[in-house]
């Protein structure tokens, strides 16, 4: 089977960047979802909060879901569900206008199957890091998930996985799941955040825990599971400011049940398989100002891309790399020899993109950032091969909230011998 | 009257379990977990050694060596995966040397082949992320890894399918002599059977104590580990040891057979024979340890850590056989390392004395022959499109950092002894043993065990009773709410 | 004269997390200090006064290919019945199919707002 355009994963990044590449004139494109429905991640996040942005009003996931879900199918744009990828691999020496890449899935109906592709948008978003790169020590019992696992039992089977819970992370993931457990019928007894602040947003930690009561205890962490079965208690203790327990602060909770809620991690096993770079401090592909992987005609969006807090963003984002992906398709997309390091100075993780080619970039490109730390009052600063050419005070910044500027075009274009943007806080 | 019994299904009891079901006998395996490989058989570095670790004319040596021998062909016999990727000892220092020629000469007695001593330039050749510390090695070409879960699943489904009987979830409380056997007193009834074999693990010397009048006393030795990323599994080839220590052969780095990166273990004697978890200290004085090996040790791809308990006799060496004060009970005991390597060993020998005292006849129809379940993971593209287009379920991928589909899932419950356990599934197809670890596929594979198994959800355990995945419905713990007024249910 | 109370909020606005002090007496807000914005004042104001939240849970499905379809409240109730309303929710089975919209609930706790599925449950097939 042959495609112009075949678009890895069915959630919103992927739904996004179908559409606007049909809307930009793709006709030849099929989406590959591995659930049994489209929407990934959103159908199990029930809470609202979603599409104030896009949509001007505040939706559930599943409600969000569905607005793009819509568009997709009176596009008439075609999906293939419960659909893995399981490989993909560039095809060598392919000339302009051939399949560059190898997609091979598998489902029930075709069994294992291979579509050449011209062009592959990567959205396969992100995994939750489990107990064991997080190194908590004691016994392996049952009752310990990840706060998503946790969520699916929840939201989408009306199971509980336990009834009195610790949650160790401050994410918005795990705030909101400790107002899940507890509409449901469970007892939160503690979240715990080793970081000195909350990753989450101000009003999850106001609704989510302080409606209910329940405690927040930053610079803390669990030092250990307990039970043999199941969970019958954690330890948590105190952290120094590198992080590490504090000897003498331990706490014995008893519970039955241990959310983790420390970090997501973009799913690139695929897109590395495929020889993409990445970048070490987001885990996802380095791209330029089209989305663009390193790879010809491979764009990426969406969490496998870096990690987002707001599905209106990944819409935005996963958006461009659909139209990229149809200006490559319809050979408006040349590789020139010019790129703009875009680059992540003092204060910075990381910049998404990672290079800018003025002669390629839309007017307007948004560089997406996560600043290193809590900063009031803090300096965000743009300069051009050192060069400061944009100050802006923010009243407060913070690693859980994703930042972002844009460059213009036309801005770029006037620098004669441009090497680099540099993107970086001074703190106040 | 069973003819034989035996306590224990871990790589020994089973490996006893198939070779005892090639003579015509009635045997019955007695198991307190609820399933197999639940103790130090599921927790331990999956290493075939060499064999040139123990002192010439022990058990251990003379096992190790005839172990090691018989695991490549039973690999194919049983269809349990395994590869000879060779070991090195590292030695970091010229005073050591001394140490590591009389470990090559002790190899040479013990009978180990191909044993040779590099430098440590050879070293580094041979592995190029060895620490520019090392200045000599003793090199085995015969050391190989193995699943030790796919080794002691497929030797006791191949002795169910050989007529062996097991029992799970039946713990021993008691044993004692009666006329013509032993009688065993379980949670689940009472027992008899003429002959007995103790292959209970750390639990091994309360059941010989029960029978014999020479005591033994089995020492848990808990030894911690950390398993990476199959992207780290690349970093060495060869399973890499230190120079051993008293407590045993120290931390090592190896991959496994799955492609992952595995370190460990610690060794720590603990007086709790249910002692499990994993410490803090323990972890990060094993990585440290393995830092002296492997230069740029890919710490941050730790997946998972575990501990497990070695069986430590205090006479060092493996107790075999009938104590003189109890005849017809046979001791697999003190199996600590190199209890995996010597298992094939083990089940031959006990075997063939538990064959002379009941004067048994081995049974014509014997298979030795074993298939486990298809891979999608380790497939070729061809034979998964073939597993594909047989089986529809063969394509229906339930965990995706391992590529296991429901077609392994519902195999590994159907066959026999199959998996009832989240964990069951785990160890039969790999369903969680990824990089996320069993984030994404535990919904998926509970509902599929639920179904399977005719069970609700809620029934479904990670390793049995007690270990329950879920608690109820949504809002059980609720008050209905009728317009306002307060209804307690 | 009335004794003056002081509260102590945090603004949810924006990540900059104002603390907001109101002054209230006889249950009247007084005056408000610490916001940064307007929006702080206003916040603080309503959350003392009348504070309001969108419910979302979940409702048991019978004959669905989901045992469950999510469901929320169409605008915001008083906080103080967000236990009562999810108490109300426990004792609902609605049957297959369920489509997004549907309500579940009308007029939830008096409060004069409905509940309604915010997903689809197919009937299982």
């Amino acid at each position: 089977m042959k495609k112009d355009l075949v678009v890895i994963g069915g959630g919103p990044a992927g739904l996004a960047a179908a559409v606007a590449a049909r809307e930009a004139g793709v006709e030849d494109l099929l989406i590959l979802e591995r659930d049994t429905r489209l929407g990934g991640i959103l159908n199990q996040c029930i809470h609202n909060g979603f599409g104030l942005h896009t949509f001007g009003e505040e939706l559930t996931g599943p409600e969000y879901a569905a607005r793009y879900v819509e568009k997709a199918k009176a596009l008439g744009i075609p999906c293939s569900l419960d659909t893995m990828v399981a490989e993909l691999s560039a095809i060598p020496c392919a000339g302009p206008g051939e399949a560059k890449v190898a997609v091979t899935a598998l489902n029930r109906q075709e069994g294992l199957f291979a579509i050449e592709a011209r062009a592959v948008v990567l959205a396969m978003g992100c995994r939750e890091r489990p107990r064991g790169a997080l190194n908590i020590p004691g016994s392996r019992p049952g009752g310990i998930y990840s706060a998503g696992t946790a969520q699916r039992f929840v939201n989408i089977e009306g199971r509980m996985p336990g009834r009195q819970a610790v949650i160790l992370g401050s994410g918005d993931i795990g705030l909101i799941m400790a107002r899940r457990l507890t509409l449901e019928g469970a007892r939160v007894k503690l979240v715990a955040e080793l970081m000195p602040y909350s990753g989450g947003l101000k009003r999850n930690i106001v609704q989510c825990l302080e409606d209910f009561g329940i405690p927040l205890r930053l610079s803390t962490t669990v030092v250990e599971v307990r039970g043999r079965d199941r969970v019958e208690a954690v330890v948590v203790a105190r952290v120094d400011q590198r992080g590490k327990p504090i000897p003498g602060t331990e706490e014995e909770i008893p519970c039955d049940t241990l959310l983790l809620s420390c970090g997501l991690i973009p799913e690139n096993e695929l897109s590395e398989s495929l020889g993409a770079a990445i970048n070490p401090a987001t885990g996802g592909p380095l791209v330029d100002e089209s989305l663009e992987t390193n790879q010809a005609g491979v764009f990426a969006c969406g969490n496998v891309l870096h990690v987002h807090d707001l599905v209106d963003y990944v819409s935005e984002e996963a958006a461009q790399a659909g139209r990229r992906a149809a200006a490559w398709l319809q050979g408006g997309l040349p590789r020139a020899g010019r790129r703009i390091a875009v680059c992540a100075g003092p204060g910075v993780r990381y910049t998404v993109p990672a290079f800018v080619d003025p002669a390629r970039m839309e007017e307007r490109q948004a560089v997406r950032f996560r600043v290193d730390n809590v900063y009031r009052e803090g300096v965000l600063e743009v300069a051009f091969d050192g060069r400061v050419v944009e100050r802006r005070r923010k009243k407060v910044m913070a690693p859980g909230e994703m930042e972002q500027i844009f460059l213009k075009k036309a801005h770029l274009e006037q620098v004669r011998e441009l090497g680099s943007v540099q993107i970086s806080v001074c703190p106040n | 009257m069973t003819d034989v019994i035996i306590v224990g299904a871990g790589v020994t009891g089973c490996a006893i379990a198939r070779e005892l079901s090639r003579y015509s006998c009635s045997v019955l395996v007695l198991e307190r977990a609820w399933d197999v490989c639940e103790g130090t058989s599921k927790a331990n570095s999956g290493i075939v050694h060499a064999g040139f670790d123990a002192v010439p004319g022990s058990w251990k040596a003379r096992l190790n060596l005839e172990g090691s021998r018989k695991m490549e062909a039973l690999s194919k016999e049983l269809d349990f995966p395994y590869r000879r990727n060779g070991s090195l000892v590292l030695c970091f220092c010229q005073e050591d040397r001394q140490a590591l020629t009389r470990l090559y000469e002790q190899g040479l007695r013990n009978g180990v082949e191909g044993l040779e001593i590099l430098e440590g330039e050879e070293v580094r050749k041979l592995e190029p992320n060895v620490s520019e510390k090392v200045v000599a090695a003793l090199h085995a070409p015969s050391g190989a890894i193995v699943c030790p879960f796919g080794l002691t699943i497929a030797l006791a489904e191949n002795a169910v399918e050989n007529g062996v009987e097991f029992r799970l979830g039946t713990e021993v409380e008691k044993i004692e002599p009666v006329e013509g056997g032993y009688r065993l007193t379980t949670a689940n009834g009472v027992y008899e059977a003429k002959a007995l074999v103790n292959a209970a693990g750390v639990y091994a010397d309360i059941f010989h104590n029960m029978v014999s009048g020479r005591p033994i006393r089995i020492t848990p030795r808990k030894g911690e580990y950390c398993l990476m990323d199959r992207k780290a599994g690349a970093c060495v080839g060869h399973t890499l040891f230190q120079m051993p220590t008293a407590l045993g052969k120290g931390v090592l780095v190896t991959p496994t057979v799955h492609g992952n990166l595995l370190t460990g273990p610690t060794a720590a004697d603990v007086e709790d024979r249910e002692s499990l978890g994993t410490t803090r200290e323990g972890l990060d004085e094993l990585l440290g340890r393995a830092a002296l090996s492997v230069k740029n040790l890919p710490v941050r791809q730790v997946i998972t850590s575990f501990a497990g308990l070695r069986a430590h006799e205090g006479g060092g060496d493996f107790i075999l056989g009938q104590p003189e004060d109890a005849p017809g009970f046979f001791d697999a005991a003190g199996m600590e390392s190199p209890g995996l390597s010597c298992a094939p060993a083990v089940g031959s020998y006990l075997a063939e004395e538990v064959g002379k005292y009941l004067s048994l006849e081995k049974k014509a129809n014997f298979k030795a022959v074993r298939k486990g379940i298809p891979s999608m993971g380790a497939a070729s593209p061809e034979e998964r499109r073939r597993l594909a287009a047989e089986n529809p379920l063969y394509a229906k991928v339930v965990c995706r950092c391992e590529m296991v589909t429901e077609g392994e899932i519902v195999d590994a419950i159907r066959r026999p002894l199959g998996a009832s356990t989240l964990d069951g599934v785990k160890r039969r197809t790999r369903a969680g043993m990824g990089r996320c670890q069993a984030g994404f596929c535990t919904p998926r594979v509970v509902e599929i065990l639920a179904r399977e198994l005719g069970q609700d959800p809620g029934q479904i355990t990670k390793r049995g009773p007690g270990s329950e995945l879920l608690s109820g419905h949504h809002k059980d713990g609720l008050c209905v709410q009728v317009s306002g007024d307060r209804r307690d249910v | 004269m009335e004794e003056v109370q002081r509260k102590e909020l945090v603004c949810i606005g924006c990540p900059l997390g104002c603390a907001v002090t109101v002054e209230l007496s006889g249950g009247q807000v007084g005056k408000i200090t610490g916001n940064t914005c307007p929006r702080g004042a206003e916040y603080a104001r309503k959350e003392l006064t009348d504070p309001r939240r969108i419910v979302t849970s979940v409702v048991q499905v019978e004959g669905g290919e989901l045992a469950v379809v999510p469901v929320k409240t169409l605008a915001q109730i008083p906080r103080a019945k967000v236990m009562d309303c999810v108490g109300v929710l426990k004792g609902i089975r609605l049957q297959a199919p369920v489509h997004r919209g549907d309500v579940v609930v009308e007029n939830v706790c008096g409060t004069g707002v409905d509940v309604a599925a915010t997903g689809e449950v197919e009937r299982a097939r």
